[in-house]
């Protein structure tokens, strides 16, 4: 029977779903037909398949090739399947032995190279959890795919040597064929580049101090200030005070960057939060995903378990802004298009930057700004409340005094901030745990006021300020959690007075300045 | 007569030893109309074959079967229709075969047979 069968995956988001390739040799004239939903890259793979399997030395039959991939149903796209349906087309000519439960993925060029194909790490995965472990890629996907656990898999340069592998005549074969690896390479892994240092910062003993509370609980961060205060500064050394990411969110992380990333660029897991620094003049897409066909990942999602950075936050499209409340609530954006619905994790932590007006000049006495007040008003009042809602620290940020300026260099390094923060993590973690949860920015307030009730000596101020109107309900859980932050980095076991007193600083400061 | 026409010929000539040898009667060939030519029209049993031929030096351009298009054998189809037309009969049976014959001139010639395509 003239029937071969072979096995790849899907990858509709980041989730992976097997497909099983069936290829039938017709007894009349020569065409080739791909069934089960391709798209267009899918369907020049035809063109790809006869010219690489010619060149390698096995051509295909010249009789009518029917490949289908079964979900029917499942919309399937990309190159990746090139090489599941050759090995289907040549195990029904009979050219190789079956590949059992095999899954290929990989891309043909038409000398009859295997090429690289993005998402690699997700397809491994969902290929090992469906039971399919034995897996054959490019030779340039081979680190990425190694990274699976469970995976056996097998790199191959050249579609002639595979075939070689799997009982193919050697006497036929074009096997002194070796593609340059260079061509596939690309660029080489593009691996974050060390972290700027805290060291570099002078002053803004207030701010470093919120930077490291922000790191340590995990709270979302807005910036106010004018321009050249070192808000962007701060911003981009948040990353280097993370604690490094555990073997499950390395996965998801390296995951979303495999599948956003050029082909072949992932090597190794990425164990540092990213840093996501999209432009302000970016679309609703462009930050939570989308695009035609199937949506891909945005910015949010690529700052899964990293920061999400927005200098300039009031120039994004309000909508935009707006857009990010969901993952702030549930860590997921789920993005619907015509060729499916797409789920990505977008657990980030947001840090915002805002000038304090349009001119940028109202700080301190705000004496040079041009900027009438209901301009100033306007301008903060474009980022939304329920989105400032959800940001534990606002701070406002001043410039530089000469003092501070003039002393630089005995500030304190990345290092040691970032030591403190993963003791404070350890610590809520500890005492979280029983809740199943991990950072106290995660807390709701239900057992903020409950299992974590605080004496009431220590929320005085809090309630009476929450009496005078001074304060929300919402607004108090978020002081509570700040100051819990607050004394895991203390080292107390109990948030006490001071720190709530601290607590409030840090939760009030912009809403004084606006 | 051209040295490709020469090869057609040969191709032909082939195609029917090759038809015959499986117990199928030739009935006409180079049959022609205004709308074409039926290279060898042939009876299998009950059923009436006609069937196309194609020669080739070597492979270089392509598999002699993949000259025969969608077009080609609407063709073939109508031209089927038009012989029995032409011969006053009424053959319910009716389909069209391709024939390929690969002819590098030096060893044996490949002759490979389709039955009944579109």
């Amino acid at each position: 029977m003239a029937l071969g069968r072979t096995y790849s995956v899907a990858l509709v988001g980041l989730n992976g779903y097997m497909v099983e390739v069936e290829a039938d040799i017709g007894q009349t004239l020569p065409a080739f037909v791909i069934l089960g939903l391709p798209d267009a890259s899918l369907n020049e793979a035809k063109e790809r398949i006869r010219s690489a399997a010619k060149n390698s030395g096995i051509p295909l039959s010249r009789r009518k090739i029917t490949a289908n991939l079964i979900p029917a149903s499942l919309p399937k796209r990309g190159s990746g399947f090139d090489l599941a349906v050759t090995m289907a087309v040549l195990r029904a000519a009979n050219d190789i032995k079956p590949t059992g439960r095999t899954v290929f993925i990989a891309e043909l060029g038409l000398d009859g190279r295997l090429r690289p194909v993005r998402g690699i790490l997700p397809a491994v995965m969902a290929a090992v959890q469906a039971g399919f472990p034995e897996v054959v890629v490019a030779q340039a996907n081979l680190a990425e795919a190694s990274l699976v656990p469970g995976a056996t898999v097998h790199g191959y340069r050249t579609l002639a040597r595979l075939a070689l592998d799997f009982g193919a005549d050697p006497q036929e074969l074009a096997l002194d064929f070796e593609p340059d690896d260079a061509d596939d390479a690309g660029d080489g892994p593009a691996l974050p580049g060390p972290c700027p240092d805290m060291a570099d910062v002078s002053g803004q003993g207030e701010a470093r101090r919120a930077l490291e509370v922000a790191a340590a609980g995990a709270h979302h961060l807005l910036l106010t200030g004018p321009p050249g205060a070192g808000k962007t500064m701060l911003a981009e050394r948040l990353p280097g005070l993370l604690p490094d990411l555990g073997d499950h969110e390395s996965m998801e992380v390296t995951a979303i960057h495999s599948l956003c990333g050029l082909p072949s660029s992932t090597v190794q897991l990425l164990r540092r939060p990213p840093f996501e620094n999209p432009h302000h003049s970016a679309t609703a897409a462009a930050i939570i995903g989308g695009g035609s066909g199937l949506p891909r990942p945005g910015a949010a999602s690529r700052a899964h378990r990293g920061v999400l950075f927005l200098d300039e936050a009031p120039e994004y499209e309000r909508r935009v802004l707006d857009a990010l409340r969901q993952p702030l609530e549930s860590g997921e954006l789920v993005i619907h298009r015509s060729a499916g619905t797409a789920a990505y994790p977008a657990r980030f932590q947001l840090v915002l930057a805002a000038n304090p007006c349009p001119c940028g000049k109202a700080s301190g006495k705000g004496l040079d700004c041009t900027c009438t007040p209901v301009m100033r008003r306007r301008y903060l009042a474009r980022m939304s409340g329920p989105l400032l809602d959800r940001v534990d620290i606002q701070l406002q940020v001043e410039r530089v005094s000469l003092a501070d300026f003039g002393q630089a260099g005995d500030e304190e390094d990345t290092a040691s901030v970032a030591h403190r923060v993963r003791d404070a993590r350890a610590r809520q973690a500890e005492r979280l745990r029983c809740f199943g949860l991990e950072t106290n920015a995660q807390v709701p307030g239900r057992i903020l006021r409950g299992d974590l009730r605080l004496a009431p000596a220590a929320t005085r101020i809090l309630d009476q300020s929450l009496e005078r109107g001074v304060l929300t309900a919402r607004g108090y859980d978020r002081v509570l959690r700040l100051a819990w932050t607050l004394a895991d980095l203390g080292r107390r076991d109990t948030p006490d007075t001071n720190d709530i007193g601290q607590a409030l600083g840090l939760r009030q400061a912009a809403a004084a300045a606006a | 007569m051209k040295s490709k026409d020469l090869l057609g010929r040969r191709g032909e000539d082939l195609a029917v030893g090759y038809l015959e040898a499986l117990g199928m009667l030739v009935v006409e060939r180079n049959w022609r109309c205004p709308e074409g030519e039926i290279d060898i029209v042939a009876l299998d049993g009950d059923a009436l074959v006609i069937a196309e031929v194609k020669t080739r030096r070597t492979l270089d351009y392509g598999h002699p079967f993949e000259a025969v298009g969608p077009e080609k054998l609407a063709r073939l189809h109508r031209l089927g229709a038009a012989w029995c037309r032409d011969r006053e009969l009424r053959m319910p049976l009716r389909r069209v075969d391709v024939v390929a014959v690969v002819d590098d001139g030096g060893g044996e010639p490949v002759v490979e047979h389709l039955k009944g395509v579109g």
